[in-house]
């Protein structure tokens, strides 16, 4: 950008510079995105193809009647998640979302472990008492229904 | 009654819109002076009408008029005056109604008192704003009336959401909407401009007021939610990439670059094709942001009212808004005339960078963002949350950082690295030191330690335009540069601080334990009922001490409120200068003892702090700006009267 350039060049440097370093940004994005995005699961996805044990995704379904447990650190909680096809044991050390209770919908923050073992490090549950997680309405009518059936 | 007045006086204004719009674009493209002279008054009235409108809607609430349909589905008689005042906007159709209310209060603003654009400019600024105002009106009428009556009226309202029964309801949304939507100004403004091409110093500097100021409450806004959502357990923290914070950061990192760049304009006149794309670009991003918001097609923490059969009207506004301004920009570029030139070292050069970099981290929180849908196009899930969205964005951020350093001190048009080698040096060293500081005495990850020596750097860098100035006599404006970068400097210690030294302890406790969260020693003193007006609840009493200093009392509470019933935990802190103690009470376990979270979280303070600065240091400049164009103009009346008194 020397002064001596004629306007139009000047404008137009400035303009390659603005958009390699726009389509620069672009192409990070995007090779990050592939590399940091968590998927998510239903636990019948998890079952049947289980993400490696270590990676950071999301498990989303409805939490199992009568499944939460406290363990004697009186903080650590075990529940399991299932969608009516499939249950992913969860543990999670924590003070529970507000609205967390057996029967909800519930998406888990976290990664597999070895044992099969879903650690989750974050709780999802809306704070609304209509609450559904989106990613549910994913799940096959077949399991809605379970899953509504079970839930009443 | 009231409801009938108030949605009679919502249909007026947007008659006056259309009236405003029509009578403008006339006026403006045939030159007809009686129908110019309608325009002002009809921006005048119609913002005092939804002002009106939007009052008696809070009058509604407060009152608890059952028969309200979105009064009864969102309040209840029992909940305290002040949730009733703010729950009027604490649902959908109220807070739309404060946004169209927002939007035509902005342009009887600037029908009243701006008087330094060309008549015909300011014509077509306050058509396009009636433009994009109709819109709006069109979807609050047709598809989200708030003051549909329900008929019979039920015994008792539904109450509101007990999360947002808290005073971030009253501040939070009210002072960011007024930013969100006032960036609609900016729009209108650079849409006249481009229909009367007059893209000049002249409109940058008429604008620039406008844009500071929407972007002052805008910044005022997050740094009211980030506080909110850092003391609600379960809304992530004070940043949390939420679709719905992303949604009000882009336009803020969109308003940060307009305003950078059309001091550009207004000084030197250069940079004017891009200072009107970024005009156009902020409002996007907040159109863009209600869309994502209020549809609810992303999964977020945030998003209350939502309803995604609207989803699709304000993405169609989106549409038509963004593509006619787009076409416009377009048919008018050629006319657009070429700017100043400057070198690679010049002031001008700096504040590019600035803008290059802000719109590339636009551009990487916008695809963070929308990730999600398009992947959910191909049929898979993801989610995208700070494993991405912090180290992509310090990419940007960090040269910018770098730039603003010294930037400042550069002059206009052409200036040399070597005369301000002695600035140069001195924040080189304080970010080696910082680093060297921040690396071997703490264990910080990559990113805190960069941001704490960058915050160093940028503290010290922001006064350095002021040094060897009589300071009596530096223009408010610059002041406010200072101040503002000197917030993000105070800010970004305290995001780095916070995410590098974060203690939490989790534990379950009997009464009398004492437990120990990094240099604070708690005593649990016991668990008591308590009782609000519309909740019963549980609090625990806690003794807190920093260091065996003296003794806080903190109260973190359980509560149940019975409409909606519904359990919140609502958490207590202890505020110290160098930071905050959070306290939350989770359940009770089988055996009698009591979960509790302590998190000491050092310099979160800090965050808030800098953003307060940030936006008081954008009402300094605000502030000088306008009290030396009024001089300026009073002083050109004065000789305008002298030069009149000698000709005669």
């Amino acid at each position: 950008m020397n002064a001596g350039l004629k306007p139009k060049h000047q404008r137009l440097v400035l303009l390659i510079v603005a958009v390699v370093v726009l389509i620069g940004a672009a192409l990070l994005a995007a090779w990050a995105l592939r590399n940091q995005a968590s998927y998510f699961y239903v636990p019948s996805d998890m079952a049947a193809a289980p993400p490696e044990a270590g990676q950071a995704v999301r498990l989303g379904g409805m939490v199992k009647e009568g499944s939460l447990r406290t363990q004697a650190d009186g903080v650590t909680i075990d529940f399991v998640v299932h969608d009516g096809e499939a249950e992913i044991p969860v543990t999670f050390a924590g003070i529970l979302p507000d609205l967390f209770v057996e029967g909800s919908g519930v998406v888990a923050e976290g990664a597999l472990r070895p044992d099969g073992t879903f650690e989750a490090n974050h709780l999802l549950a809306k704070h609304d008492e209509n609450y559904v997680p989106r990613e549910l309405e994913d799940m096959t009518p077949h399991q809605v229904r379970d899953t509504l059936a079970e839930a009443q | 009654m009231i409801a009938e007045i108030g949605l009679a006086a919502l249909w007026l204004a947007a008659a006056l819109a259309g009236l405003q719009l029509v009578a403008g674009a006339l006026a403006v493209k045939r030159d007809n002076g009686a129908l110019a002279s309608l325009v002002r008054p009809a921006a005048i009235v119609q913002g005092l009408l939804c002002a009106l409108s939007f009052g008696l809607l809070i009058l509604l609430f407060v009152r608890t008029d059952l028969s309200v349909a979105l009064v009864a589905s969102n309040s209840h008689s029992e909940k305290p005056l002040i949730f009733k005042f703010s729950g009027a906007w604490g649902n959908h159709e109220g807070s739309m109604l404060l946004w169209i209310t927002v939007m035509a209060v902005a342009g009887a603003l600037i029908a009243l008192v701006e008087r330094r654009l060309p008549e015909r400019t300011m014509l077509a600024t306050l058509a396009a704003q009636a433009f994009v105002g109709i819109g709006f009106y069109a979807y609050i009428l047709l598809a989200s009336n708030p003051f549909e009556r329900l008929n019979p009226a039920p015994a008792q309202g539904a109450g509101l959401n007990p999360q947002l029964q808290d005073i971030g309801l009253a501040y939070h949304p009210t002072t960011f909407y007024v930013g969100y939507v006032g960036l609609s100004v900016a729009f209108s403004f650079v849409v006249g401009a481009l229909v009367t091409r007059q893209v000049t110093p002249d409109f940058a500097r008429a604008m620039r007021p406008w844009a500071l100021g929407a972007w002052m409450f805008l910044t005022l806004g997050i740094t009211a939610g980030s506080y909110w959502a850092a003391y609600i357990l379960g809304w992530g923290g004070w940043w949390f990439w939420d679709p719905v914070e992303n949604g009000g950061l882009m336009p803020w990192l969109a308003a940060t670059a307009l305003l950078h760049s059309v001091s550009v304009l207004a000084a030197r006149d250069a940079l004017r094709t891009w200072t009107v794309m970024l005009g156009v670009l902020a409002f996007s991003m907040s159109m863009l942001g209600t869309f994502l918001v209020r549809s609810g097609i992303l999964t977020s923490v945030h998003a209350f009212a939502v309803d995604p059969t609207r989803g699709s009207f304000i993405l169609a506004l989106l549409a038509i808004y963004i593509g006619g301004a787009l076409a416009l920009f377009v048919t008018r570029s050629s006319t657009v005339a070429e700017g100043e030139r400057f070198t690679a070292i010049s002031r001008e050069s700096a504040l590019a960078i600035n803008n290059v970099a802000l719109c590339a981290i636009l551009a990487v929180v916008l695809f963070g963002t929308l990730y999600p849908l398009l992947t959910e196009a191909l049929g898979f899930q993801v989610s995208v949350g700070p494993p991405y969205f912090n180290p992509v964005s310090a990419i940007f951020f960090l040269p910018m950082l770098l730039v603003l350093t010294v930037g400042p001190l550069l002059r206009w048009r052409r200036d040399s690295l070597t005369r301000i080698r002695t600035p140069i040096l001195i924040v080189a060293t304080t970010i080696l030191v910082a680093l060297a500081v921040a690396i071997f005495a703490t264990d910080a990850g990559v990113l805190p330690v960069l941001g704490m020596a960058m915050a160093a750097a940028v503290a010290v860098a922001s006064f350095m335009p002021l040094w060897g100035r009589s300071l009596r006599r530096v223009p408010l404006a610059v002041w406010g540069m200072a101040i503002s970068h000197f917030g993000i400097a105070v800010g970004l210690f305290g995001m780095a601080a916070d995410s590098a030294f974060e203690q939490e302890r989790l534990v379950a406790a009997e009464v009398g334990d004492v437990i120990q969260d990094g240099p604070w020693t708690v005593r649990v003193v016991g668990v008591a009922p308590v009782a609000g007006s519309n909740w019963t609840g549980l609090e625990a009493t806690l003794e807190a001490q920093y260091k065996g200093g003296g003794v806080s009392v903190v109260s973190p509470q359980k509560r149940s409120f019975w409409t909606p019933a519904q359990e919140t935990s609502t958490s207590a802190m202890v505020t110290r200068w160098n930071g905050q103690l959070y306290t939350v009470l989770g359940g009770e376990t089988d055996d009698g003892r009591w979960q509790l979270r302590l998190s000491w979280k050092p310099f979160v303070t800090w965050i808030w702090y800098g953003g307060i600065l940030i936006a008081f240091g954008g009402l300094l400049a605000l502030i000088g700006r306008v009290r030396s164009d009024l001089r300026r103009r009073a002083a050109r009346e004065k000789g305008g009267a002298r030069r009149a008194e000698v000709m005669a």
